[in-house]
């Protein structure tokens, strides 16, 4: 979706705010919303591209005006409400609604030494994919305008790169989100000349590397 | 009426987002979705455990080892893997190399991707959006803004974190450091330095 996330190359956003000696986590309830949203992540019930759609689906206004942590709870809410583990009610209450059922969490704390700082294996080597480009070759970027989710950054459509790298197949985002499946793809690491990107005000020198999966290009 | 007509049409005011954590968290617990222990060892681990002090090891071993650089630099993954953190099968990780003719920069215009696993999680600045939206129309201008003004004659090449490969920044190493151990000079290297958006710099000796 062209959303409000899409920022790349937009100006008058602001300076950029350095902190020095920044803590992991500011105020307490940030590191609850981080660990739940892991924790919930862990049952299988939606997936790391559904996630991060839902942030996109934030309201605008919402998007710009929330702290990164009130982003995340305000996305596992609409996450748990969307796959039918709680009600608009229930989370309203913090009370579930009488007669509910009791799971079991997916994620105990004997299990988080092993997998705190794994996201996860998105390589699907295994799969049946065409790679229809190889290293070096001349491609542009399709000018795709999907209204649900991708990974094709709008400052890069219609431009012209060359293939980098090849990484090999890994799960398609723009599927996946919306839970149409993983339908595996090839993907590379395109590098864009900054004048290619921005015009000739950009240096020559510059350059822009972006990881597209193979359905985002053509041959150039 | 079903909830999700109820959300769609409400905008409801923004409650102290503390107090709704807290009831988001007791509710899951009650619905037996969560274990609070298990939240607290998340939170536990990447306050005490997963930061840019494993990153830094790495940096200082392949500044140390030429084979282990060549290794990391083929194989991000497995690199981190050889010195005891999360790799293979894991993380897809790929470490790219500053030199005194190259700059690397690490971004993720789309949201907010970061190597976690070998880095702990991003810095406020870092998920902002004035880095995301001009770290790639002007990463000179960014730089300088954060204390780093590179000469035109220097190449600069941008990472967009926009799938799920995570890029280190390898820093250089700082001259007049032969002398120092592999552990003083994991000390040196910051966690802005493998974002790329500082160089590594040694503290003067006081001769006191």
């Amino acid at each position: 979706m062209n959303g409000l996330h899409d920022m790349g190359g937009m100006h008058g956003l602001g300076p950029i705010q350095h902190e020095k000696s920044e803590p992991t986590f500011h105020e307490a309830w940030e590191g609850r919303v981080y660990a739940i949203s892991r924790a919930m992540g862990q049952s299988r019930v939606w997936n790391i591209d559904a996630s991060r759609h839902h942030i996109e689906l934030l309201r605008p206004a919402d998007y710009l005006r929330m702290s990164y942590y009130e982003k995340w709870l305000e996305r596992v809410i609409a996450l748990l409400k969307n796959r039918g583990l709680a009600t608009h009610t229930e989370i309203e209450t913090g009370l579930s609604a009488p007669g509910s059922a009791k799971a079991t969490p997916a994620l105990s704390a004997v299990e988080v030494p092993a997998m705190a700082e794994c996201r996860g294996n998105f390589m699907r080597p295994e799969a049946d994919a065409n790679a229809r480009f190889a290293l070096g070759q001349r491609v542009r970027a399709k000018n795709l305008n999907p209204v649900g989710h991708t990974r094709l950054p709008r400052y890069a459509r219609s431009k012209q790169g060359a293939i980098a790298h090849h990484y090999g197949i890994f799960v398609f985002p723009d599927t996946n989100a919306h839970f149409l499946g993983e339908q595996p793809q090839h993907l590379y690491s395109v590098r864009f000349a900054a004048r290619e990107l921005w015009g000739e005000e950009a240096s020559p020198r510059d350059s822009v590397y972006i990881d597209l999966w193979d359905s985002y290009l053509d041959h150039a | 009426m079903s909830d999700h007509d109820h959300d769609d049409d409400h905008q409801a005011i923004p409650s102290d987002p503390a107090l709704r954590t807290k009831a988001l968290e007791s509710l899951l617990v009650e619905k037996g979705l969560v274990d609070p222990a298990a939240l607290d060892a998340l939170v536990d681990a990447f306050e005490t455990r997963i930061g840019p002090r494993n990153g830094a090891r790495v940096v200082a071993h392949a500044w140390v080892d030429p084979a282990y650089k060549q290794r990391l630099l083929r194989d991000g993954a497995a690199g981190i893997a050889e010195l005891g953190y999360v790799g293979e099968n894991h993380e897809h990780l790929v470490v790219v190399e500053n030199t005194p003719n190259v700059h690397n920069l690490v971004t993720c215009t789309l949201c907010s991707c970061y190597p976690w696993a070998i880095l702990g999680l991003p810095p406020v600045w870092y998920k902002s959006a004035p880095y995301r939206s001009r770290s790639v129309i002007d990463p000179r201008g960014v730089l300088r803004e954060l204390g780093l003004e590179l000469p035109a004659e220097i190449e600069i090449r941008v990472w967009d974190s926009t799938a799920e490969i995570r890029f280190l920044v390898l820093p250089e190493r700082p001259s007049a450091t032969e002398n120092m151990t592999e552990a003083e000079l994991a000390e040196l290297v910051s966690r802005d330095s493998m974002i790329g958006v500082a160089k590594i710099t040694v503290p003067r000796e006081s001769n006191a």
